[in-house]
């Protein structure tokens, strides 16, 4: 224990010096910290919000359905299976049929998607009460992102266009009922929800559907006649992906930070050896070995990462725990970030973060505490003792 | 040890590489000290005084010869090994005084403790001895940039005998001290000579403690020149 015990010695009294690189090693330590807890903040917002919103427990495709090829959307319905009505009628799903269609809003030309969804439907969030018709329009739902790029408002009409099922083009008025804010852009942008009653009539897809959501209670998997079940994993992937480039961008804030913190351990570390040559020689004339002088001084470089960890921790934690509360309001240029992410940002953090941030600053410390001492294992005590290195 | 001899050097030579050249330190020296010997190696400088203090320091070794130092041969000796011999058995005082800068005079003294893994308690106890036999034991927590000259190499003696090694190997202990401080120095180590019986070394070329020695070894050019014995050393009672 001599040599721990002598490495925090020299450690504090080294003073300004020491408490500056711990001060921005700490600095490090927070911010990896605070930046990934927002990051997966970020994805687990983002993937609660379109489980709530768009995606409830699962969904099952209709076998031609791509969402990511819109020219096969033509044929991306068929009947739904007995299986699927049965849990439709039982209320453990809700099926939604999807077709291209084109909008002539103030003159201009805008492709869409028109969906129809159960108006009495309570499996995903959309507030889809609002398409309860009251009169022979036909009710439509959009979007603020929506309705700001059309330029469409409550009770504005705009015409629809769409084919059939027969390929058969058709047109017709709908109203605008409501215009819902929401927080994930893909039940919003470029889209026009209308009740799936009527656009299975407008199209002639009779009790078709191009997917159907199941609640988050009910069990999905495998397929039901030929209708593939799509989990949760697949249908959040892309938002996962996302997060996870957004979040590999802010990583360069940290790794600079580290290198700042590392590149200050290293040049303490040099400048020590240089410096402290005369004390190591009265270290050996004392009785210490090399490798006991090694170990002491990469000892004292890694435990600024320890007093980092216990600095960041004494300022760190309670910001952070703040930060979890009151959450970080989003600019609304967040919008354009592609996902779901609402007016505030809520960090999670795990102690597989903690931990793991941990002990990579503490490893990367040691590490480069380690590399400039590798000159003392050549140094003879006479030399030391003469304030030389050999 | 035959005849209480600590320290035997026979045929000791030391040369150093310097660029194409090399340059003998020590040429042959034979030398031979006893236990409670207060001996002083003089001579001008590059004469060999400091090598061959470090190669009975175990902090060098011999390029030719021997040098066997309380039954160890130190040319033998792997780093680990001169560096346990030194921990247990030798002292060293330094011009400089060497004091740890960030520890204080109580933590500089009992550096050497810990390494010899006494406990806190024995520890504690030795160290506040060698403190007061060097007259510091109020100075304990003071650190070594609160310590005069003088003070700081009392505390370096306080840590030379604190572990009462064999030999105490001493580097031109008084150089950087006026006079009234190299004779209370030197005092203070002659006594422990005589109270603890531990053989003392200097290299020197300061009269002040030549005049304490009672054997004198004068080196030129890396050989023995003379060896002198003393009586009586007339630097007794001066500075007082």
């Amino acid at each position: 224990m001599i040599i721990p015990r002598l490495a925090l010695k020299n450690l504090l009294g080294a003073g300004l010096r020491t408490w500056l690189n711990v001060v921005v090693l700490s600095l490090s330590f927070v911010a990896i910290i605070w930046s990934q807890g927002l990051y997966r903040g970020m994805g687990d917002q983002a993937s609660q919000a379109m489980i709530e919103a768009e995606l409830g427990g699962g969904q099952y495709w209709q076998p031609d359905y791509d969402p990511l090829d819109p020219l096969t959307l033509q044929d991306a319905h068929g009947l739904i299976p007995d299986a699927l009505q049965q849990m439709i009628e039982q209320g453990q799903a809700t099926p939604i049929l999807i077709t291209q269609a084109t909008i002539y809003p103030n003159g201009r030309m805008i492709s869409i998607r028109m969906k129809g969804v159960d108006p009495d439907q309570n499996i995903i969030s959309l507030p889809s009460y609002f398409l309860k018709a009251e009169n022979d329009e036909i009710p439509a739902l959009i979007g603020t992102r929506m309705a700001k790029s059309t330029g469409l408002k409550v009770g504005d009409s705009v015409t629809v266009r769409w084919r059939d099922a027969q390929g058969t083009f058709d047109a017709r008025d709908v109203t605008i009922v409501q215009v819902m804010r929401t927080n994930v852009q893909t039940i919003d942008q470029g889209q026009i929800w209308i009740p799936i009653k009527t656009m299975q009539e407008l199209t002639l897809m009779e009790n078709e559907a191009s997917l159907v959501v199941i609640s988050k209670d009910a069990a999905g998997g495998g397929s039901i006649a030929n209708w593939v079940f799509k989990d949760l994993d697949f249908l959040l992937q892309d938002v996962k992906a996302l997060v996870r480039s957004k979040s590999l961008g802010a990583s360069i804030l940290y790794v600079v930070l580290i290198l700042l913190a590392m590149l200050a351990i290293f040049n303490t570390q040099v400048l020590s050896i240089f410096r402290r040559k005369k004390e190591m020689g009265t270290m050996m004339s004392l009785g210490f070995t090399r490798f006991q002088v090694i170990q002491l001084f990469t000892l004292e470089g890694a435990l600024h990462g320890v007093l980092a960890a216990i600095v960041a921790a004494i300022y760190g934690l309670p910001l952070l725990i703040w930060f979890s509360k009151t959450g970080w309001a989003m600019p609304r240029s967040v919008d354009s970030y592609g996902f779901a992410i609402g007016e505030k940002l809520f960090p999670t953090y795990s102690a597989g973060l903690v931990l793991g941030t941990t002990i990579l600053v503490l490893v990367i410390t040691t590490i480069v505490s380690f590399l400039p001492t590798r000159k003392i294992a050549k140094l003879k005590p006479t030399d030391a003792l003469r304030g030389r290195i050999s | 040890m035959e005849d209480n001899i600590l320290i035997k050097t026979k045929e000791l030579v030391k040369i150093y590489p310097m660029g194409q050249t090399q340059i003998k330190a020590l040429n042959h020296v034979n030398l031979d000290f006893k236990a409670g010997e207060f001996a002083g190696l003089v001579g001008p400088s590059g004469s060999g005084k400091t090598t061959l203090l470090n190669i009975v320091g175990s902090l060098d070794s011999p390029t030719e010869g021997s040098a066997e130092v309380m039954g160890e041969k130190i040319e033998e000796l792997s780093h680990n090994q001169a560096a346990r011999l030194r921990n247990q058995h030798i002292g060293f005082i330094f011009q400089t005084f060497n004091l740890l800068p960030v520890y204080t005079a109580f933590e500089n003294v009992e550096f050497p403790l810990l390494l010899l893994g006494n406990s806190a308690d024995e520890r504690k106890k030795k160290v506040m001895q060698a403190l007061e036999w060097v007259g510091l034991s109020d100075r304990a927590k003071s650190k070594p940039a609160q310590l005069s000259g003088g003070e700081s190499q009392r505390v370096a003696i306080a840590r030379a005998v604190v572990k009462k090694p064999g030999i105490i190997l001493a580097d031109e202990p008084t150089a950087n001290l006026d006079a009234k401080n190299s004779h209370h120095i030197l005092q203070t180590m002659e006594r422990l000579n005589q109270e603890l019986g531990t053989t003392f070394i200097f290299a020197t070329h300061d009269e002040k403690v030549i005049r304490y020695l009672q054997r004198k070894i004068t080196l030129v050019d890396g050989k023995v020149a003379k060896d002198e014995r003393f009586e009586n050393p007339v630097g007794k009672g001066e500075g007082q």
